[in-house]
């Protein structure tokens, strides 16, 4: 099939003079575990509200399947969602919060219970049926949420930074129970996350959200790697984002450079190798390695040692020093 | 797959309208808003516009018939020393029992937000739930009971040997009278009674948002309790003790049932308006007697709103 | 270091406080079986239930008994409808005029009851409507709308506006998520406000003078007994069954609310 599971064609979502979403295009192919990744109020969630339906686009179009969803009300969409806040009914029991979308269907008491268990038991739940959401972990309403929104066996299921809520333990291990079910399941998953590392490890593409429009869309290697604007290598990388003068220095005509942390070595400034000048105003040790913050003529940059390298005290004057090949280079502004 | 993602296909009965209503979420703000609007937009604000525009028309004083023209002479005659006298005493006793109301509210707000826990808390609340709630009436016949010439409280002074004390204070004038149940001081304590409970709760929510670690901080930094009372618990507490002010002086301001029951015969704004509206006929001079705790309520609002008093209500 | 004990002198004066607002009633409780009939006498000269019996046998008390059930019901009814309305709109999105609408329905209530009495009774008079069961209502409905209003507008806060989603994202239209969604997480306040509406509209006095013609309300008919005592012992007797009729619907509202919504008693 090669219709895209979800298309977006010059979508807008204004509010007053506020452009949540700004001229969004956009194809999601079927199967495809699509991450949406950018900081708060860059329009990421606002998409994912227009593909469940509660929201409507003010210009553009979207279609599901190839089918336009304009004028369609979420509950004549099979596209189902998980809440950030997981949305439990919290006066029905687990049970019947799993079953809702059969009842609402109609299906009867008996049958929809037991289509209910086979989800709570596809989540690892088997046997909570019987409890109350407020007697639940965090991890484990985020499975009630997971199996009640994939009773209804939507064609695209929506996550709405479906992990934020989870401590960092819990957070990695769904992450892997995720992208399993993702496979067992192949439909597809939209992904919404503020979290580059979530997003780069589970997606099988990304696209990356600036002030209502997406800036790239890529593999996560390509946006990690190969960004194409300063804003994606400084958000999803934590790249140092080369100012223009420094760049000029370098590599002429180009206007931004970005090179990541990790790739990033320090030499005794006392031993004459050519490099560009820089003062250590802070270290920090983060175990595996230690972050060097540098400062650049006034610019500052963040340098990633790793285990074993020499570490140079604060104020000592250092040479910055990278492969060319490390260097990024980008020629929008 | 064949199955079709989207139920395009239009749906009739309930659903058909959810549909509509759905694209259309401004409708439904509309069709909620409706009835409520209408009925307090029509019933309530349309009476009470009704109401002020008579303030503006004024009575012939020989005819006693109102003249619906408009006029400000109406306003004018609420500043005869009659009138005028009534406005003040009106406020001037609204304010005394606010501060009253005040004092005696906040050490059972304080204990209630901070030292009660569990049960106790609990009980507390239904403390001051239940007189809040109790019928009006009834307390304010509690009070006739209570300062009857043969009802406990002159009795209570007789057994402890104080009538003197009792018929020293009533022979103060202003505040005094023959007995409790016909002087201003019964008055005073009836209202104080009845609107007490509606100070404690405000006085106790804005307590209840004061963390402890804030009190904790105070001490800390070397303010000793009488310190962190002054300069931490008793600013924070303010917006609670002014959002209390609004119903203390409000219902005061308003009432015509206590004064008439317990007290002199001098009158409030309540019994001013009752009376000129009721026998007397004489419904612009009530109107402008009306709006006079309007004009006071609006300006305590405002006050009330610069120190942000509405979080605490 | 933070001490949990109260200092005496705090002990002292709230319950002082607590017993000030308590005690008057009590003493209702105590006249309601005394023996004097002609004058407020304490103490008691002796105790007796005969004043019930006289009471029970009272046509006019129960006629006005029987007015105030039936106004309180109906304007509850009203207030449910309209006070569970507004604040569904109000809490559902920001549209503009959303403060006037909340000032609107506060605004019965904090402006003094004389106020909206008078207002309605010159509207009857202007309108040309004679006084009668349905005036008292109009005038009850009004002043009882923010009761529910605020009782509800606090459960709609508190009820995260992605259920109705999760709802909708589920299969459910609007009418179905309302019954399966909304309905149940909003019932005990709506149960909790209509009891203290009830309770609101059952004690009201000032507004109901001006706008009942000739018919006693209970309140009313106390009021009456207030200004121009006839039967003392009557009166006492009525005024404990209300103080204790009035209990029910408080502890009730109480107990539905408990844990959730702060104070449901709010902006009586």
């Amino acid at each position: 099939m090669n219709t895209a599971a979800v298309r977006f064609k010059g979508v807008s979502r204004h509010y007053g003079s506020v452009r949540a979403v700004d001229e969004v295009d956009l194809s999601i192919a079927e199967g495809e575990f699509f991450a949406m990744l950018g900081p708060s109020g860059s329009g990421k969630t606002t998409c994912l509200r227009l593909i469940a339906g509660f929201d409507q686009p003010t210009a553009g179009e979207i279609t599901i399947f190839g089918e336009d969803t304009r004028g369609v009300p979420p509950y004549k969409r099979h596209v189902n969602t998980v809440f950030q806040d997981y949305a439990l009914f919290p006066h029905m029991n687990v049970l019947d919060n799993v079953a809702y979308g059969l009842m609402i269907a109609g299906m009867p008491k008996a049958e929809r219970h037991k289509r209910a268990e086979g989800a709570l038991e596809l989540v690892a739940l088997p046997g909570f049926g019987g409890r109350k959401p407020s007697e639940l972990s965090g991890g484990q309403r985020q499975r009630v949420a997971l199996a009640r929104a994939l009773i209804n066996e939507p064609r695209v299921l929506l996550l709405d930074e479906p992990l934020g809520a989870l401590d960092l333990k819990l957070r990695e291990q769904m992450q892997q129970e995720l992208k399993d079910l993702q496979r067992k399941l192949g439909i597809t998953f939209i992904f919404v996350t503020h979290d580059q590392g979530e997003a780069l490890s589970m997606a099988d593409r990304v696209a990356v959200f600036n002030d209502g429009k997406i800036v790239q869309i890529g593999k996560p290697e390509d946006v990690y790697y190969r960004p194409e604007v300063p804003f994606v290598a400084d958000f999803v990388g934590s790249s140092n984002v080369l100012p223009p003068h420094v760049v000029e220095k370098i590599a002429g005509k180009w206007t931004h450079a970005s090179v990541r942390p990790e790739a990033v070595s320090l030499v005794d400034a006392g031993l004459g190798v050519d490099g560009l000048h820089a003062t250590v105003h802070s270290t920090a040790f983060l175990g595996t390695a230690t972050r060097v913050s540098l400062d650049l003529d006034g610019f500052s940059m963040v340098a990633l040692l790793p285990k074993g390298t020499r570490i140079p005290e604060t104020g000592e004057q250092v040479h910055v020093k990278w492969s060319p090949e490390d260097l990024h280079l980008m020629d929008t502004a | 797959m064949s199955e079709h993602v989207l139920e395009t296909e239009r749906s009739g009965g309930l659903r058909g309208i959810s549909d509509v209503l759905w694209r259309n979420p401004r409708l439904v703000i509309f069709l909620l808003l409706a009835p409520p609007a209408l009925w307090l937009g029509i019933v309530y604000l349309g009476s009470l516009f009704a109401l002020l525009a008579q303030s503006f028309y004024s009575i012939d004083e020989f005819s006693g018939l109102i003249q619906y023209e408009f006029t400000l002479k109406t306003y004018g005659e609420l500043f005869t020393p009659a009138n005028f006298d009534i406005i003040v005493r009106t406020v001037v006793m609204s304010a005394s029992v606010t501060i009253a109301a005040a004092i005696i509210a906040f050490p059972i707000a304080y204990f209630a937000a901070r030292y009660a826990k569990g049960k106790w808390k609990a009980l507390f609340y239904i403390g001051v739930m239940l007189p809040l709630w109790s019928s009006y009436l009834v307390k304010v016949y509690s009070w006739k009971l209570i300062l009857a010439k043969e009802g406990i409280l002159n009795w209570l002074f007789e057994t402890l040997h104080l009538s003197w004390l009792l018929n020293a204070y009533l022979s103060i004038p202003v505040i005094g009278g023959n007995s409790l149940s016909v002087s201003a001081t019964g008055t005073f304590l009836v209202f104080l009674y009845v609107w007490l409970p509606f100070m404690v709760l405000p006085i106790q929510a804005s307590l209840e948002r004061v963390p402890p670690s804030m009190l904790e901080a105070s001490g800390d930094l070397g303010a000793s309790p009488q310190q962190t009372f002054r300069h931490v618990l008793l600013p924070l507490a303010l917006p609670g003790v002014i959002a209390g002010s609004i119903f203390t002086f409000s219902l005061t301001l308003g009432d015509y049932i206590i004064p008439q029951i317990v007290g002199t015969s001098r009158r409030f704004i309540g019994q001013a308006v009752y009376a000129y509206q009721g026998t007397a006929g004489n419904i612009p001079l009530a109107a402008a007697f009306a709006v006079v705790p309007i004009v006071i309520m609006a300006f305590y609002l405002w006050v009330a709103k610069r120190k942000g008093a509405f979080d605490a209500l | 270091m933070r001490s949990d004990r109260a200092p005496l002198g705090l002990k002292i004066a709230a319950g002082a406080g607590l017993a000030f607002m308590h005690l008057p009633i009590v003493l209702i409780f105590v006249y309601a079986f005394t023996t004097e009939d002609k004058s407020y006498q304490w103490p008691p000269p002796g105790l007796t239930l005969k004043w019930f019996g006289v009471t029970w046998n009272r046509p006019d008390v129960w006629e006005a008994l029987s007015l105030s059930l039936r106004v309180a019901a109906i304007s509850t009814a009203i207030a449910l409808v309209l006070g569970t309305l507004c604040a569904a709109a109000v809490s559902r999105t920001k549209f503009f005029g959303r403060e006037a609408i909340s000032l609107m329905v506060i605004l019965p209530i904090a402006l003094p009851g004389i106020i909206t009495g008078i207002s309605l009774r010159s509207a009857f008079n202007l309108a040309d409507i004679p006084f009668s069961f349905w005036t008292i209502v109009l005038g009850h409905a009004t002043f009882c709308v923010v009761v529910v209003y605020n009782n509800a507008v606090a459960r709609f806060r508190r009820t995260s506006g992605s259920l109705v989603e999760a709802s909708m994202d589920l299969g459910a239209d609007g009418f179905q998520t309302f019954r399966h969604v909304i309905l149940p997480n909003i019932a005990t306040a709506l149960l909790a406000g209509g009891m203290l509406a009830f309770a609101l509209s059952f004690d009201e006095v000032i507004v109901t003078t001006f706008t009942a013609g000739q018919q006693q309300t209970l309140p009313i008919w106390m009021l009456e007994e207030l200004v121009r005592p006839r039967e003392r012992p009557v009166t006492n007797v009525v005024a404990m069954m209300v103080a204790l009729v009035t209990l029910l619907p408080i502890l009730g509202a109480y107990y539905l609310t408990r844990g959730t919504d702060t104070v449901a008693g709010q902006g009586k």
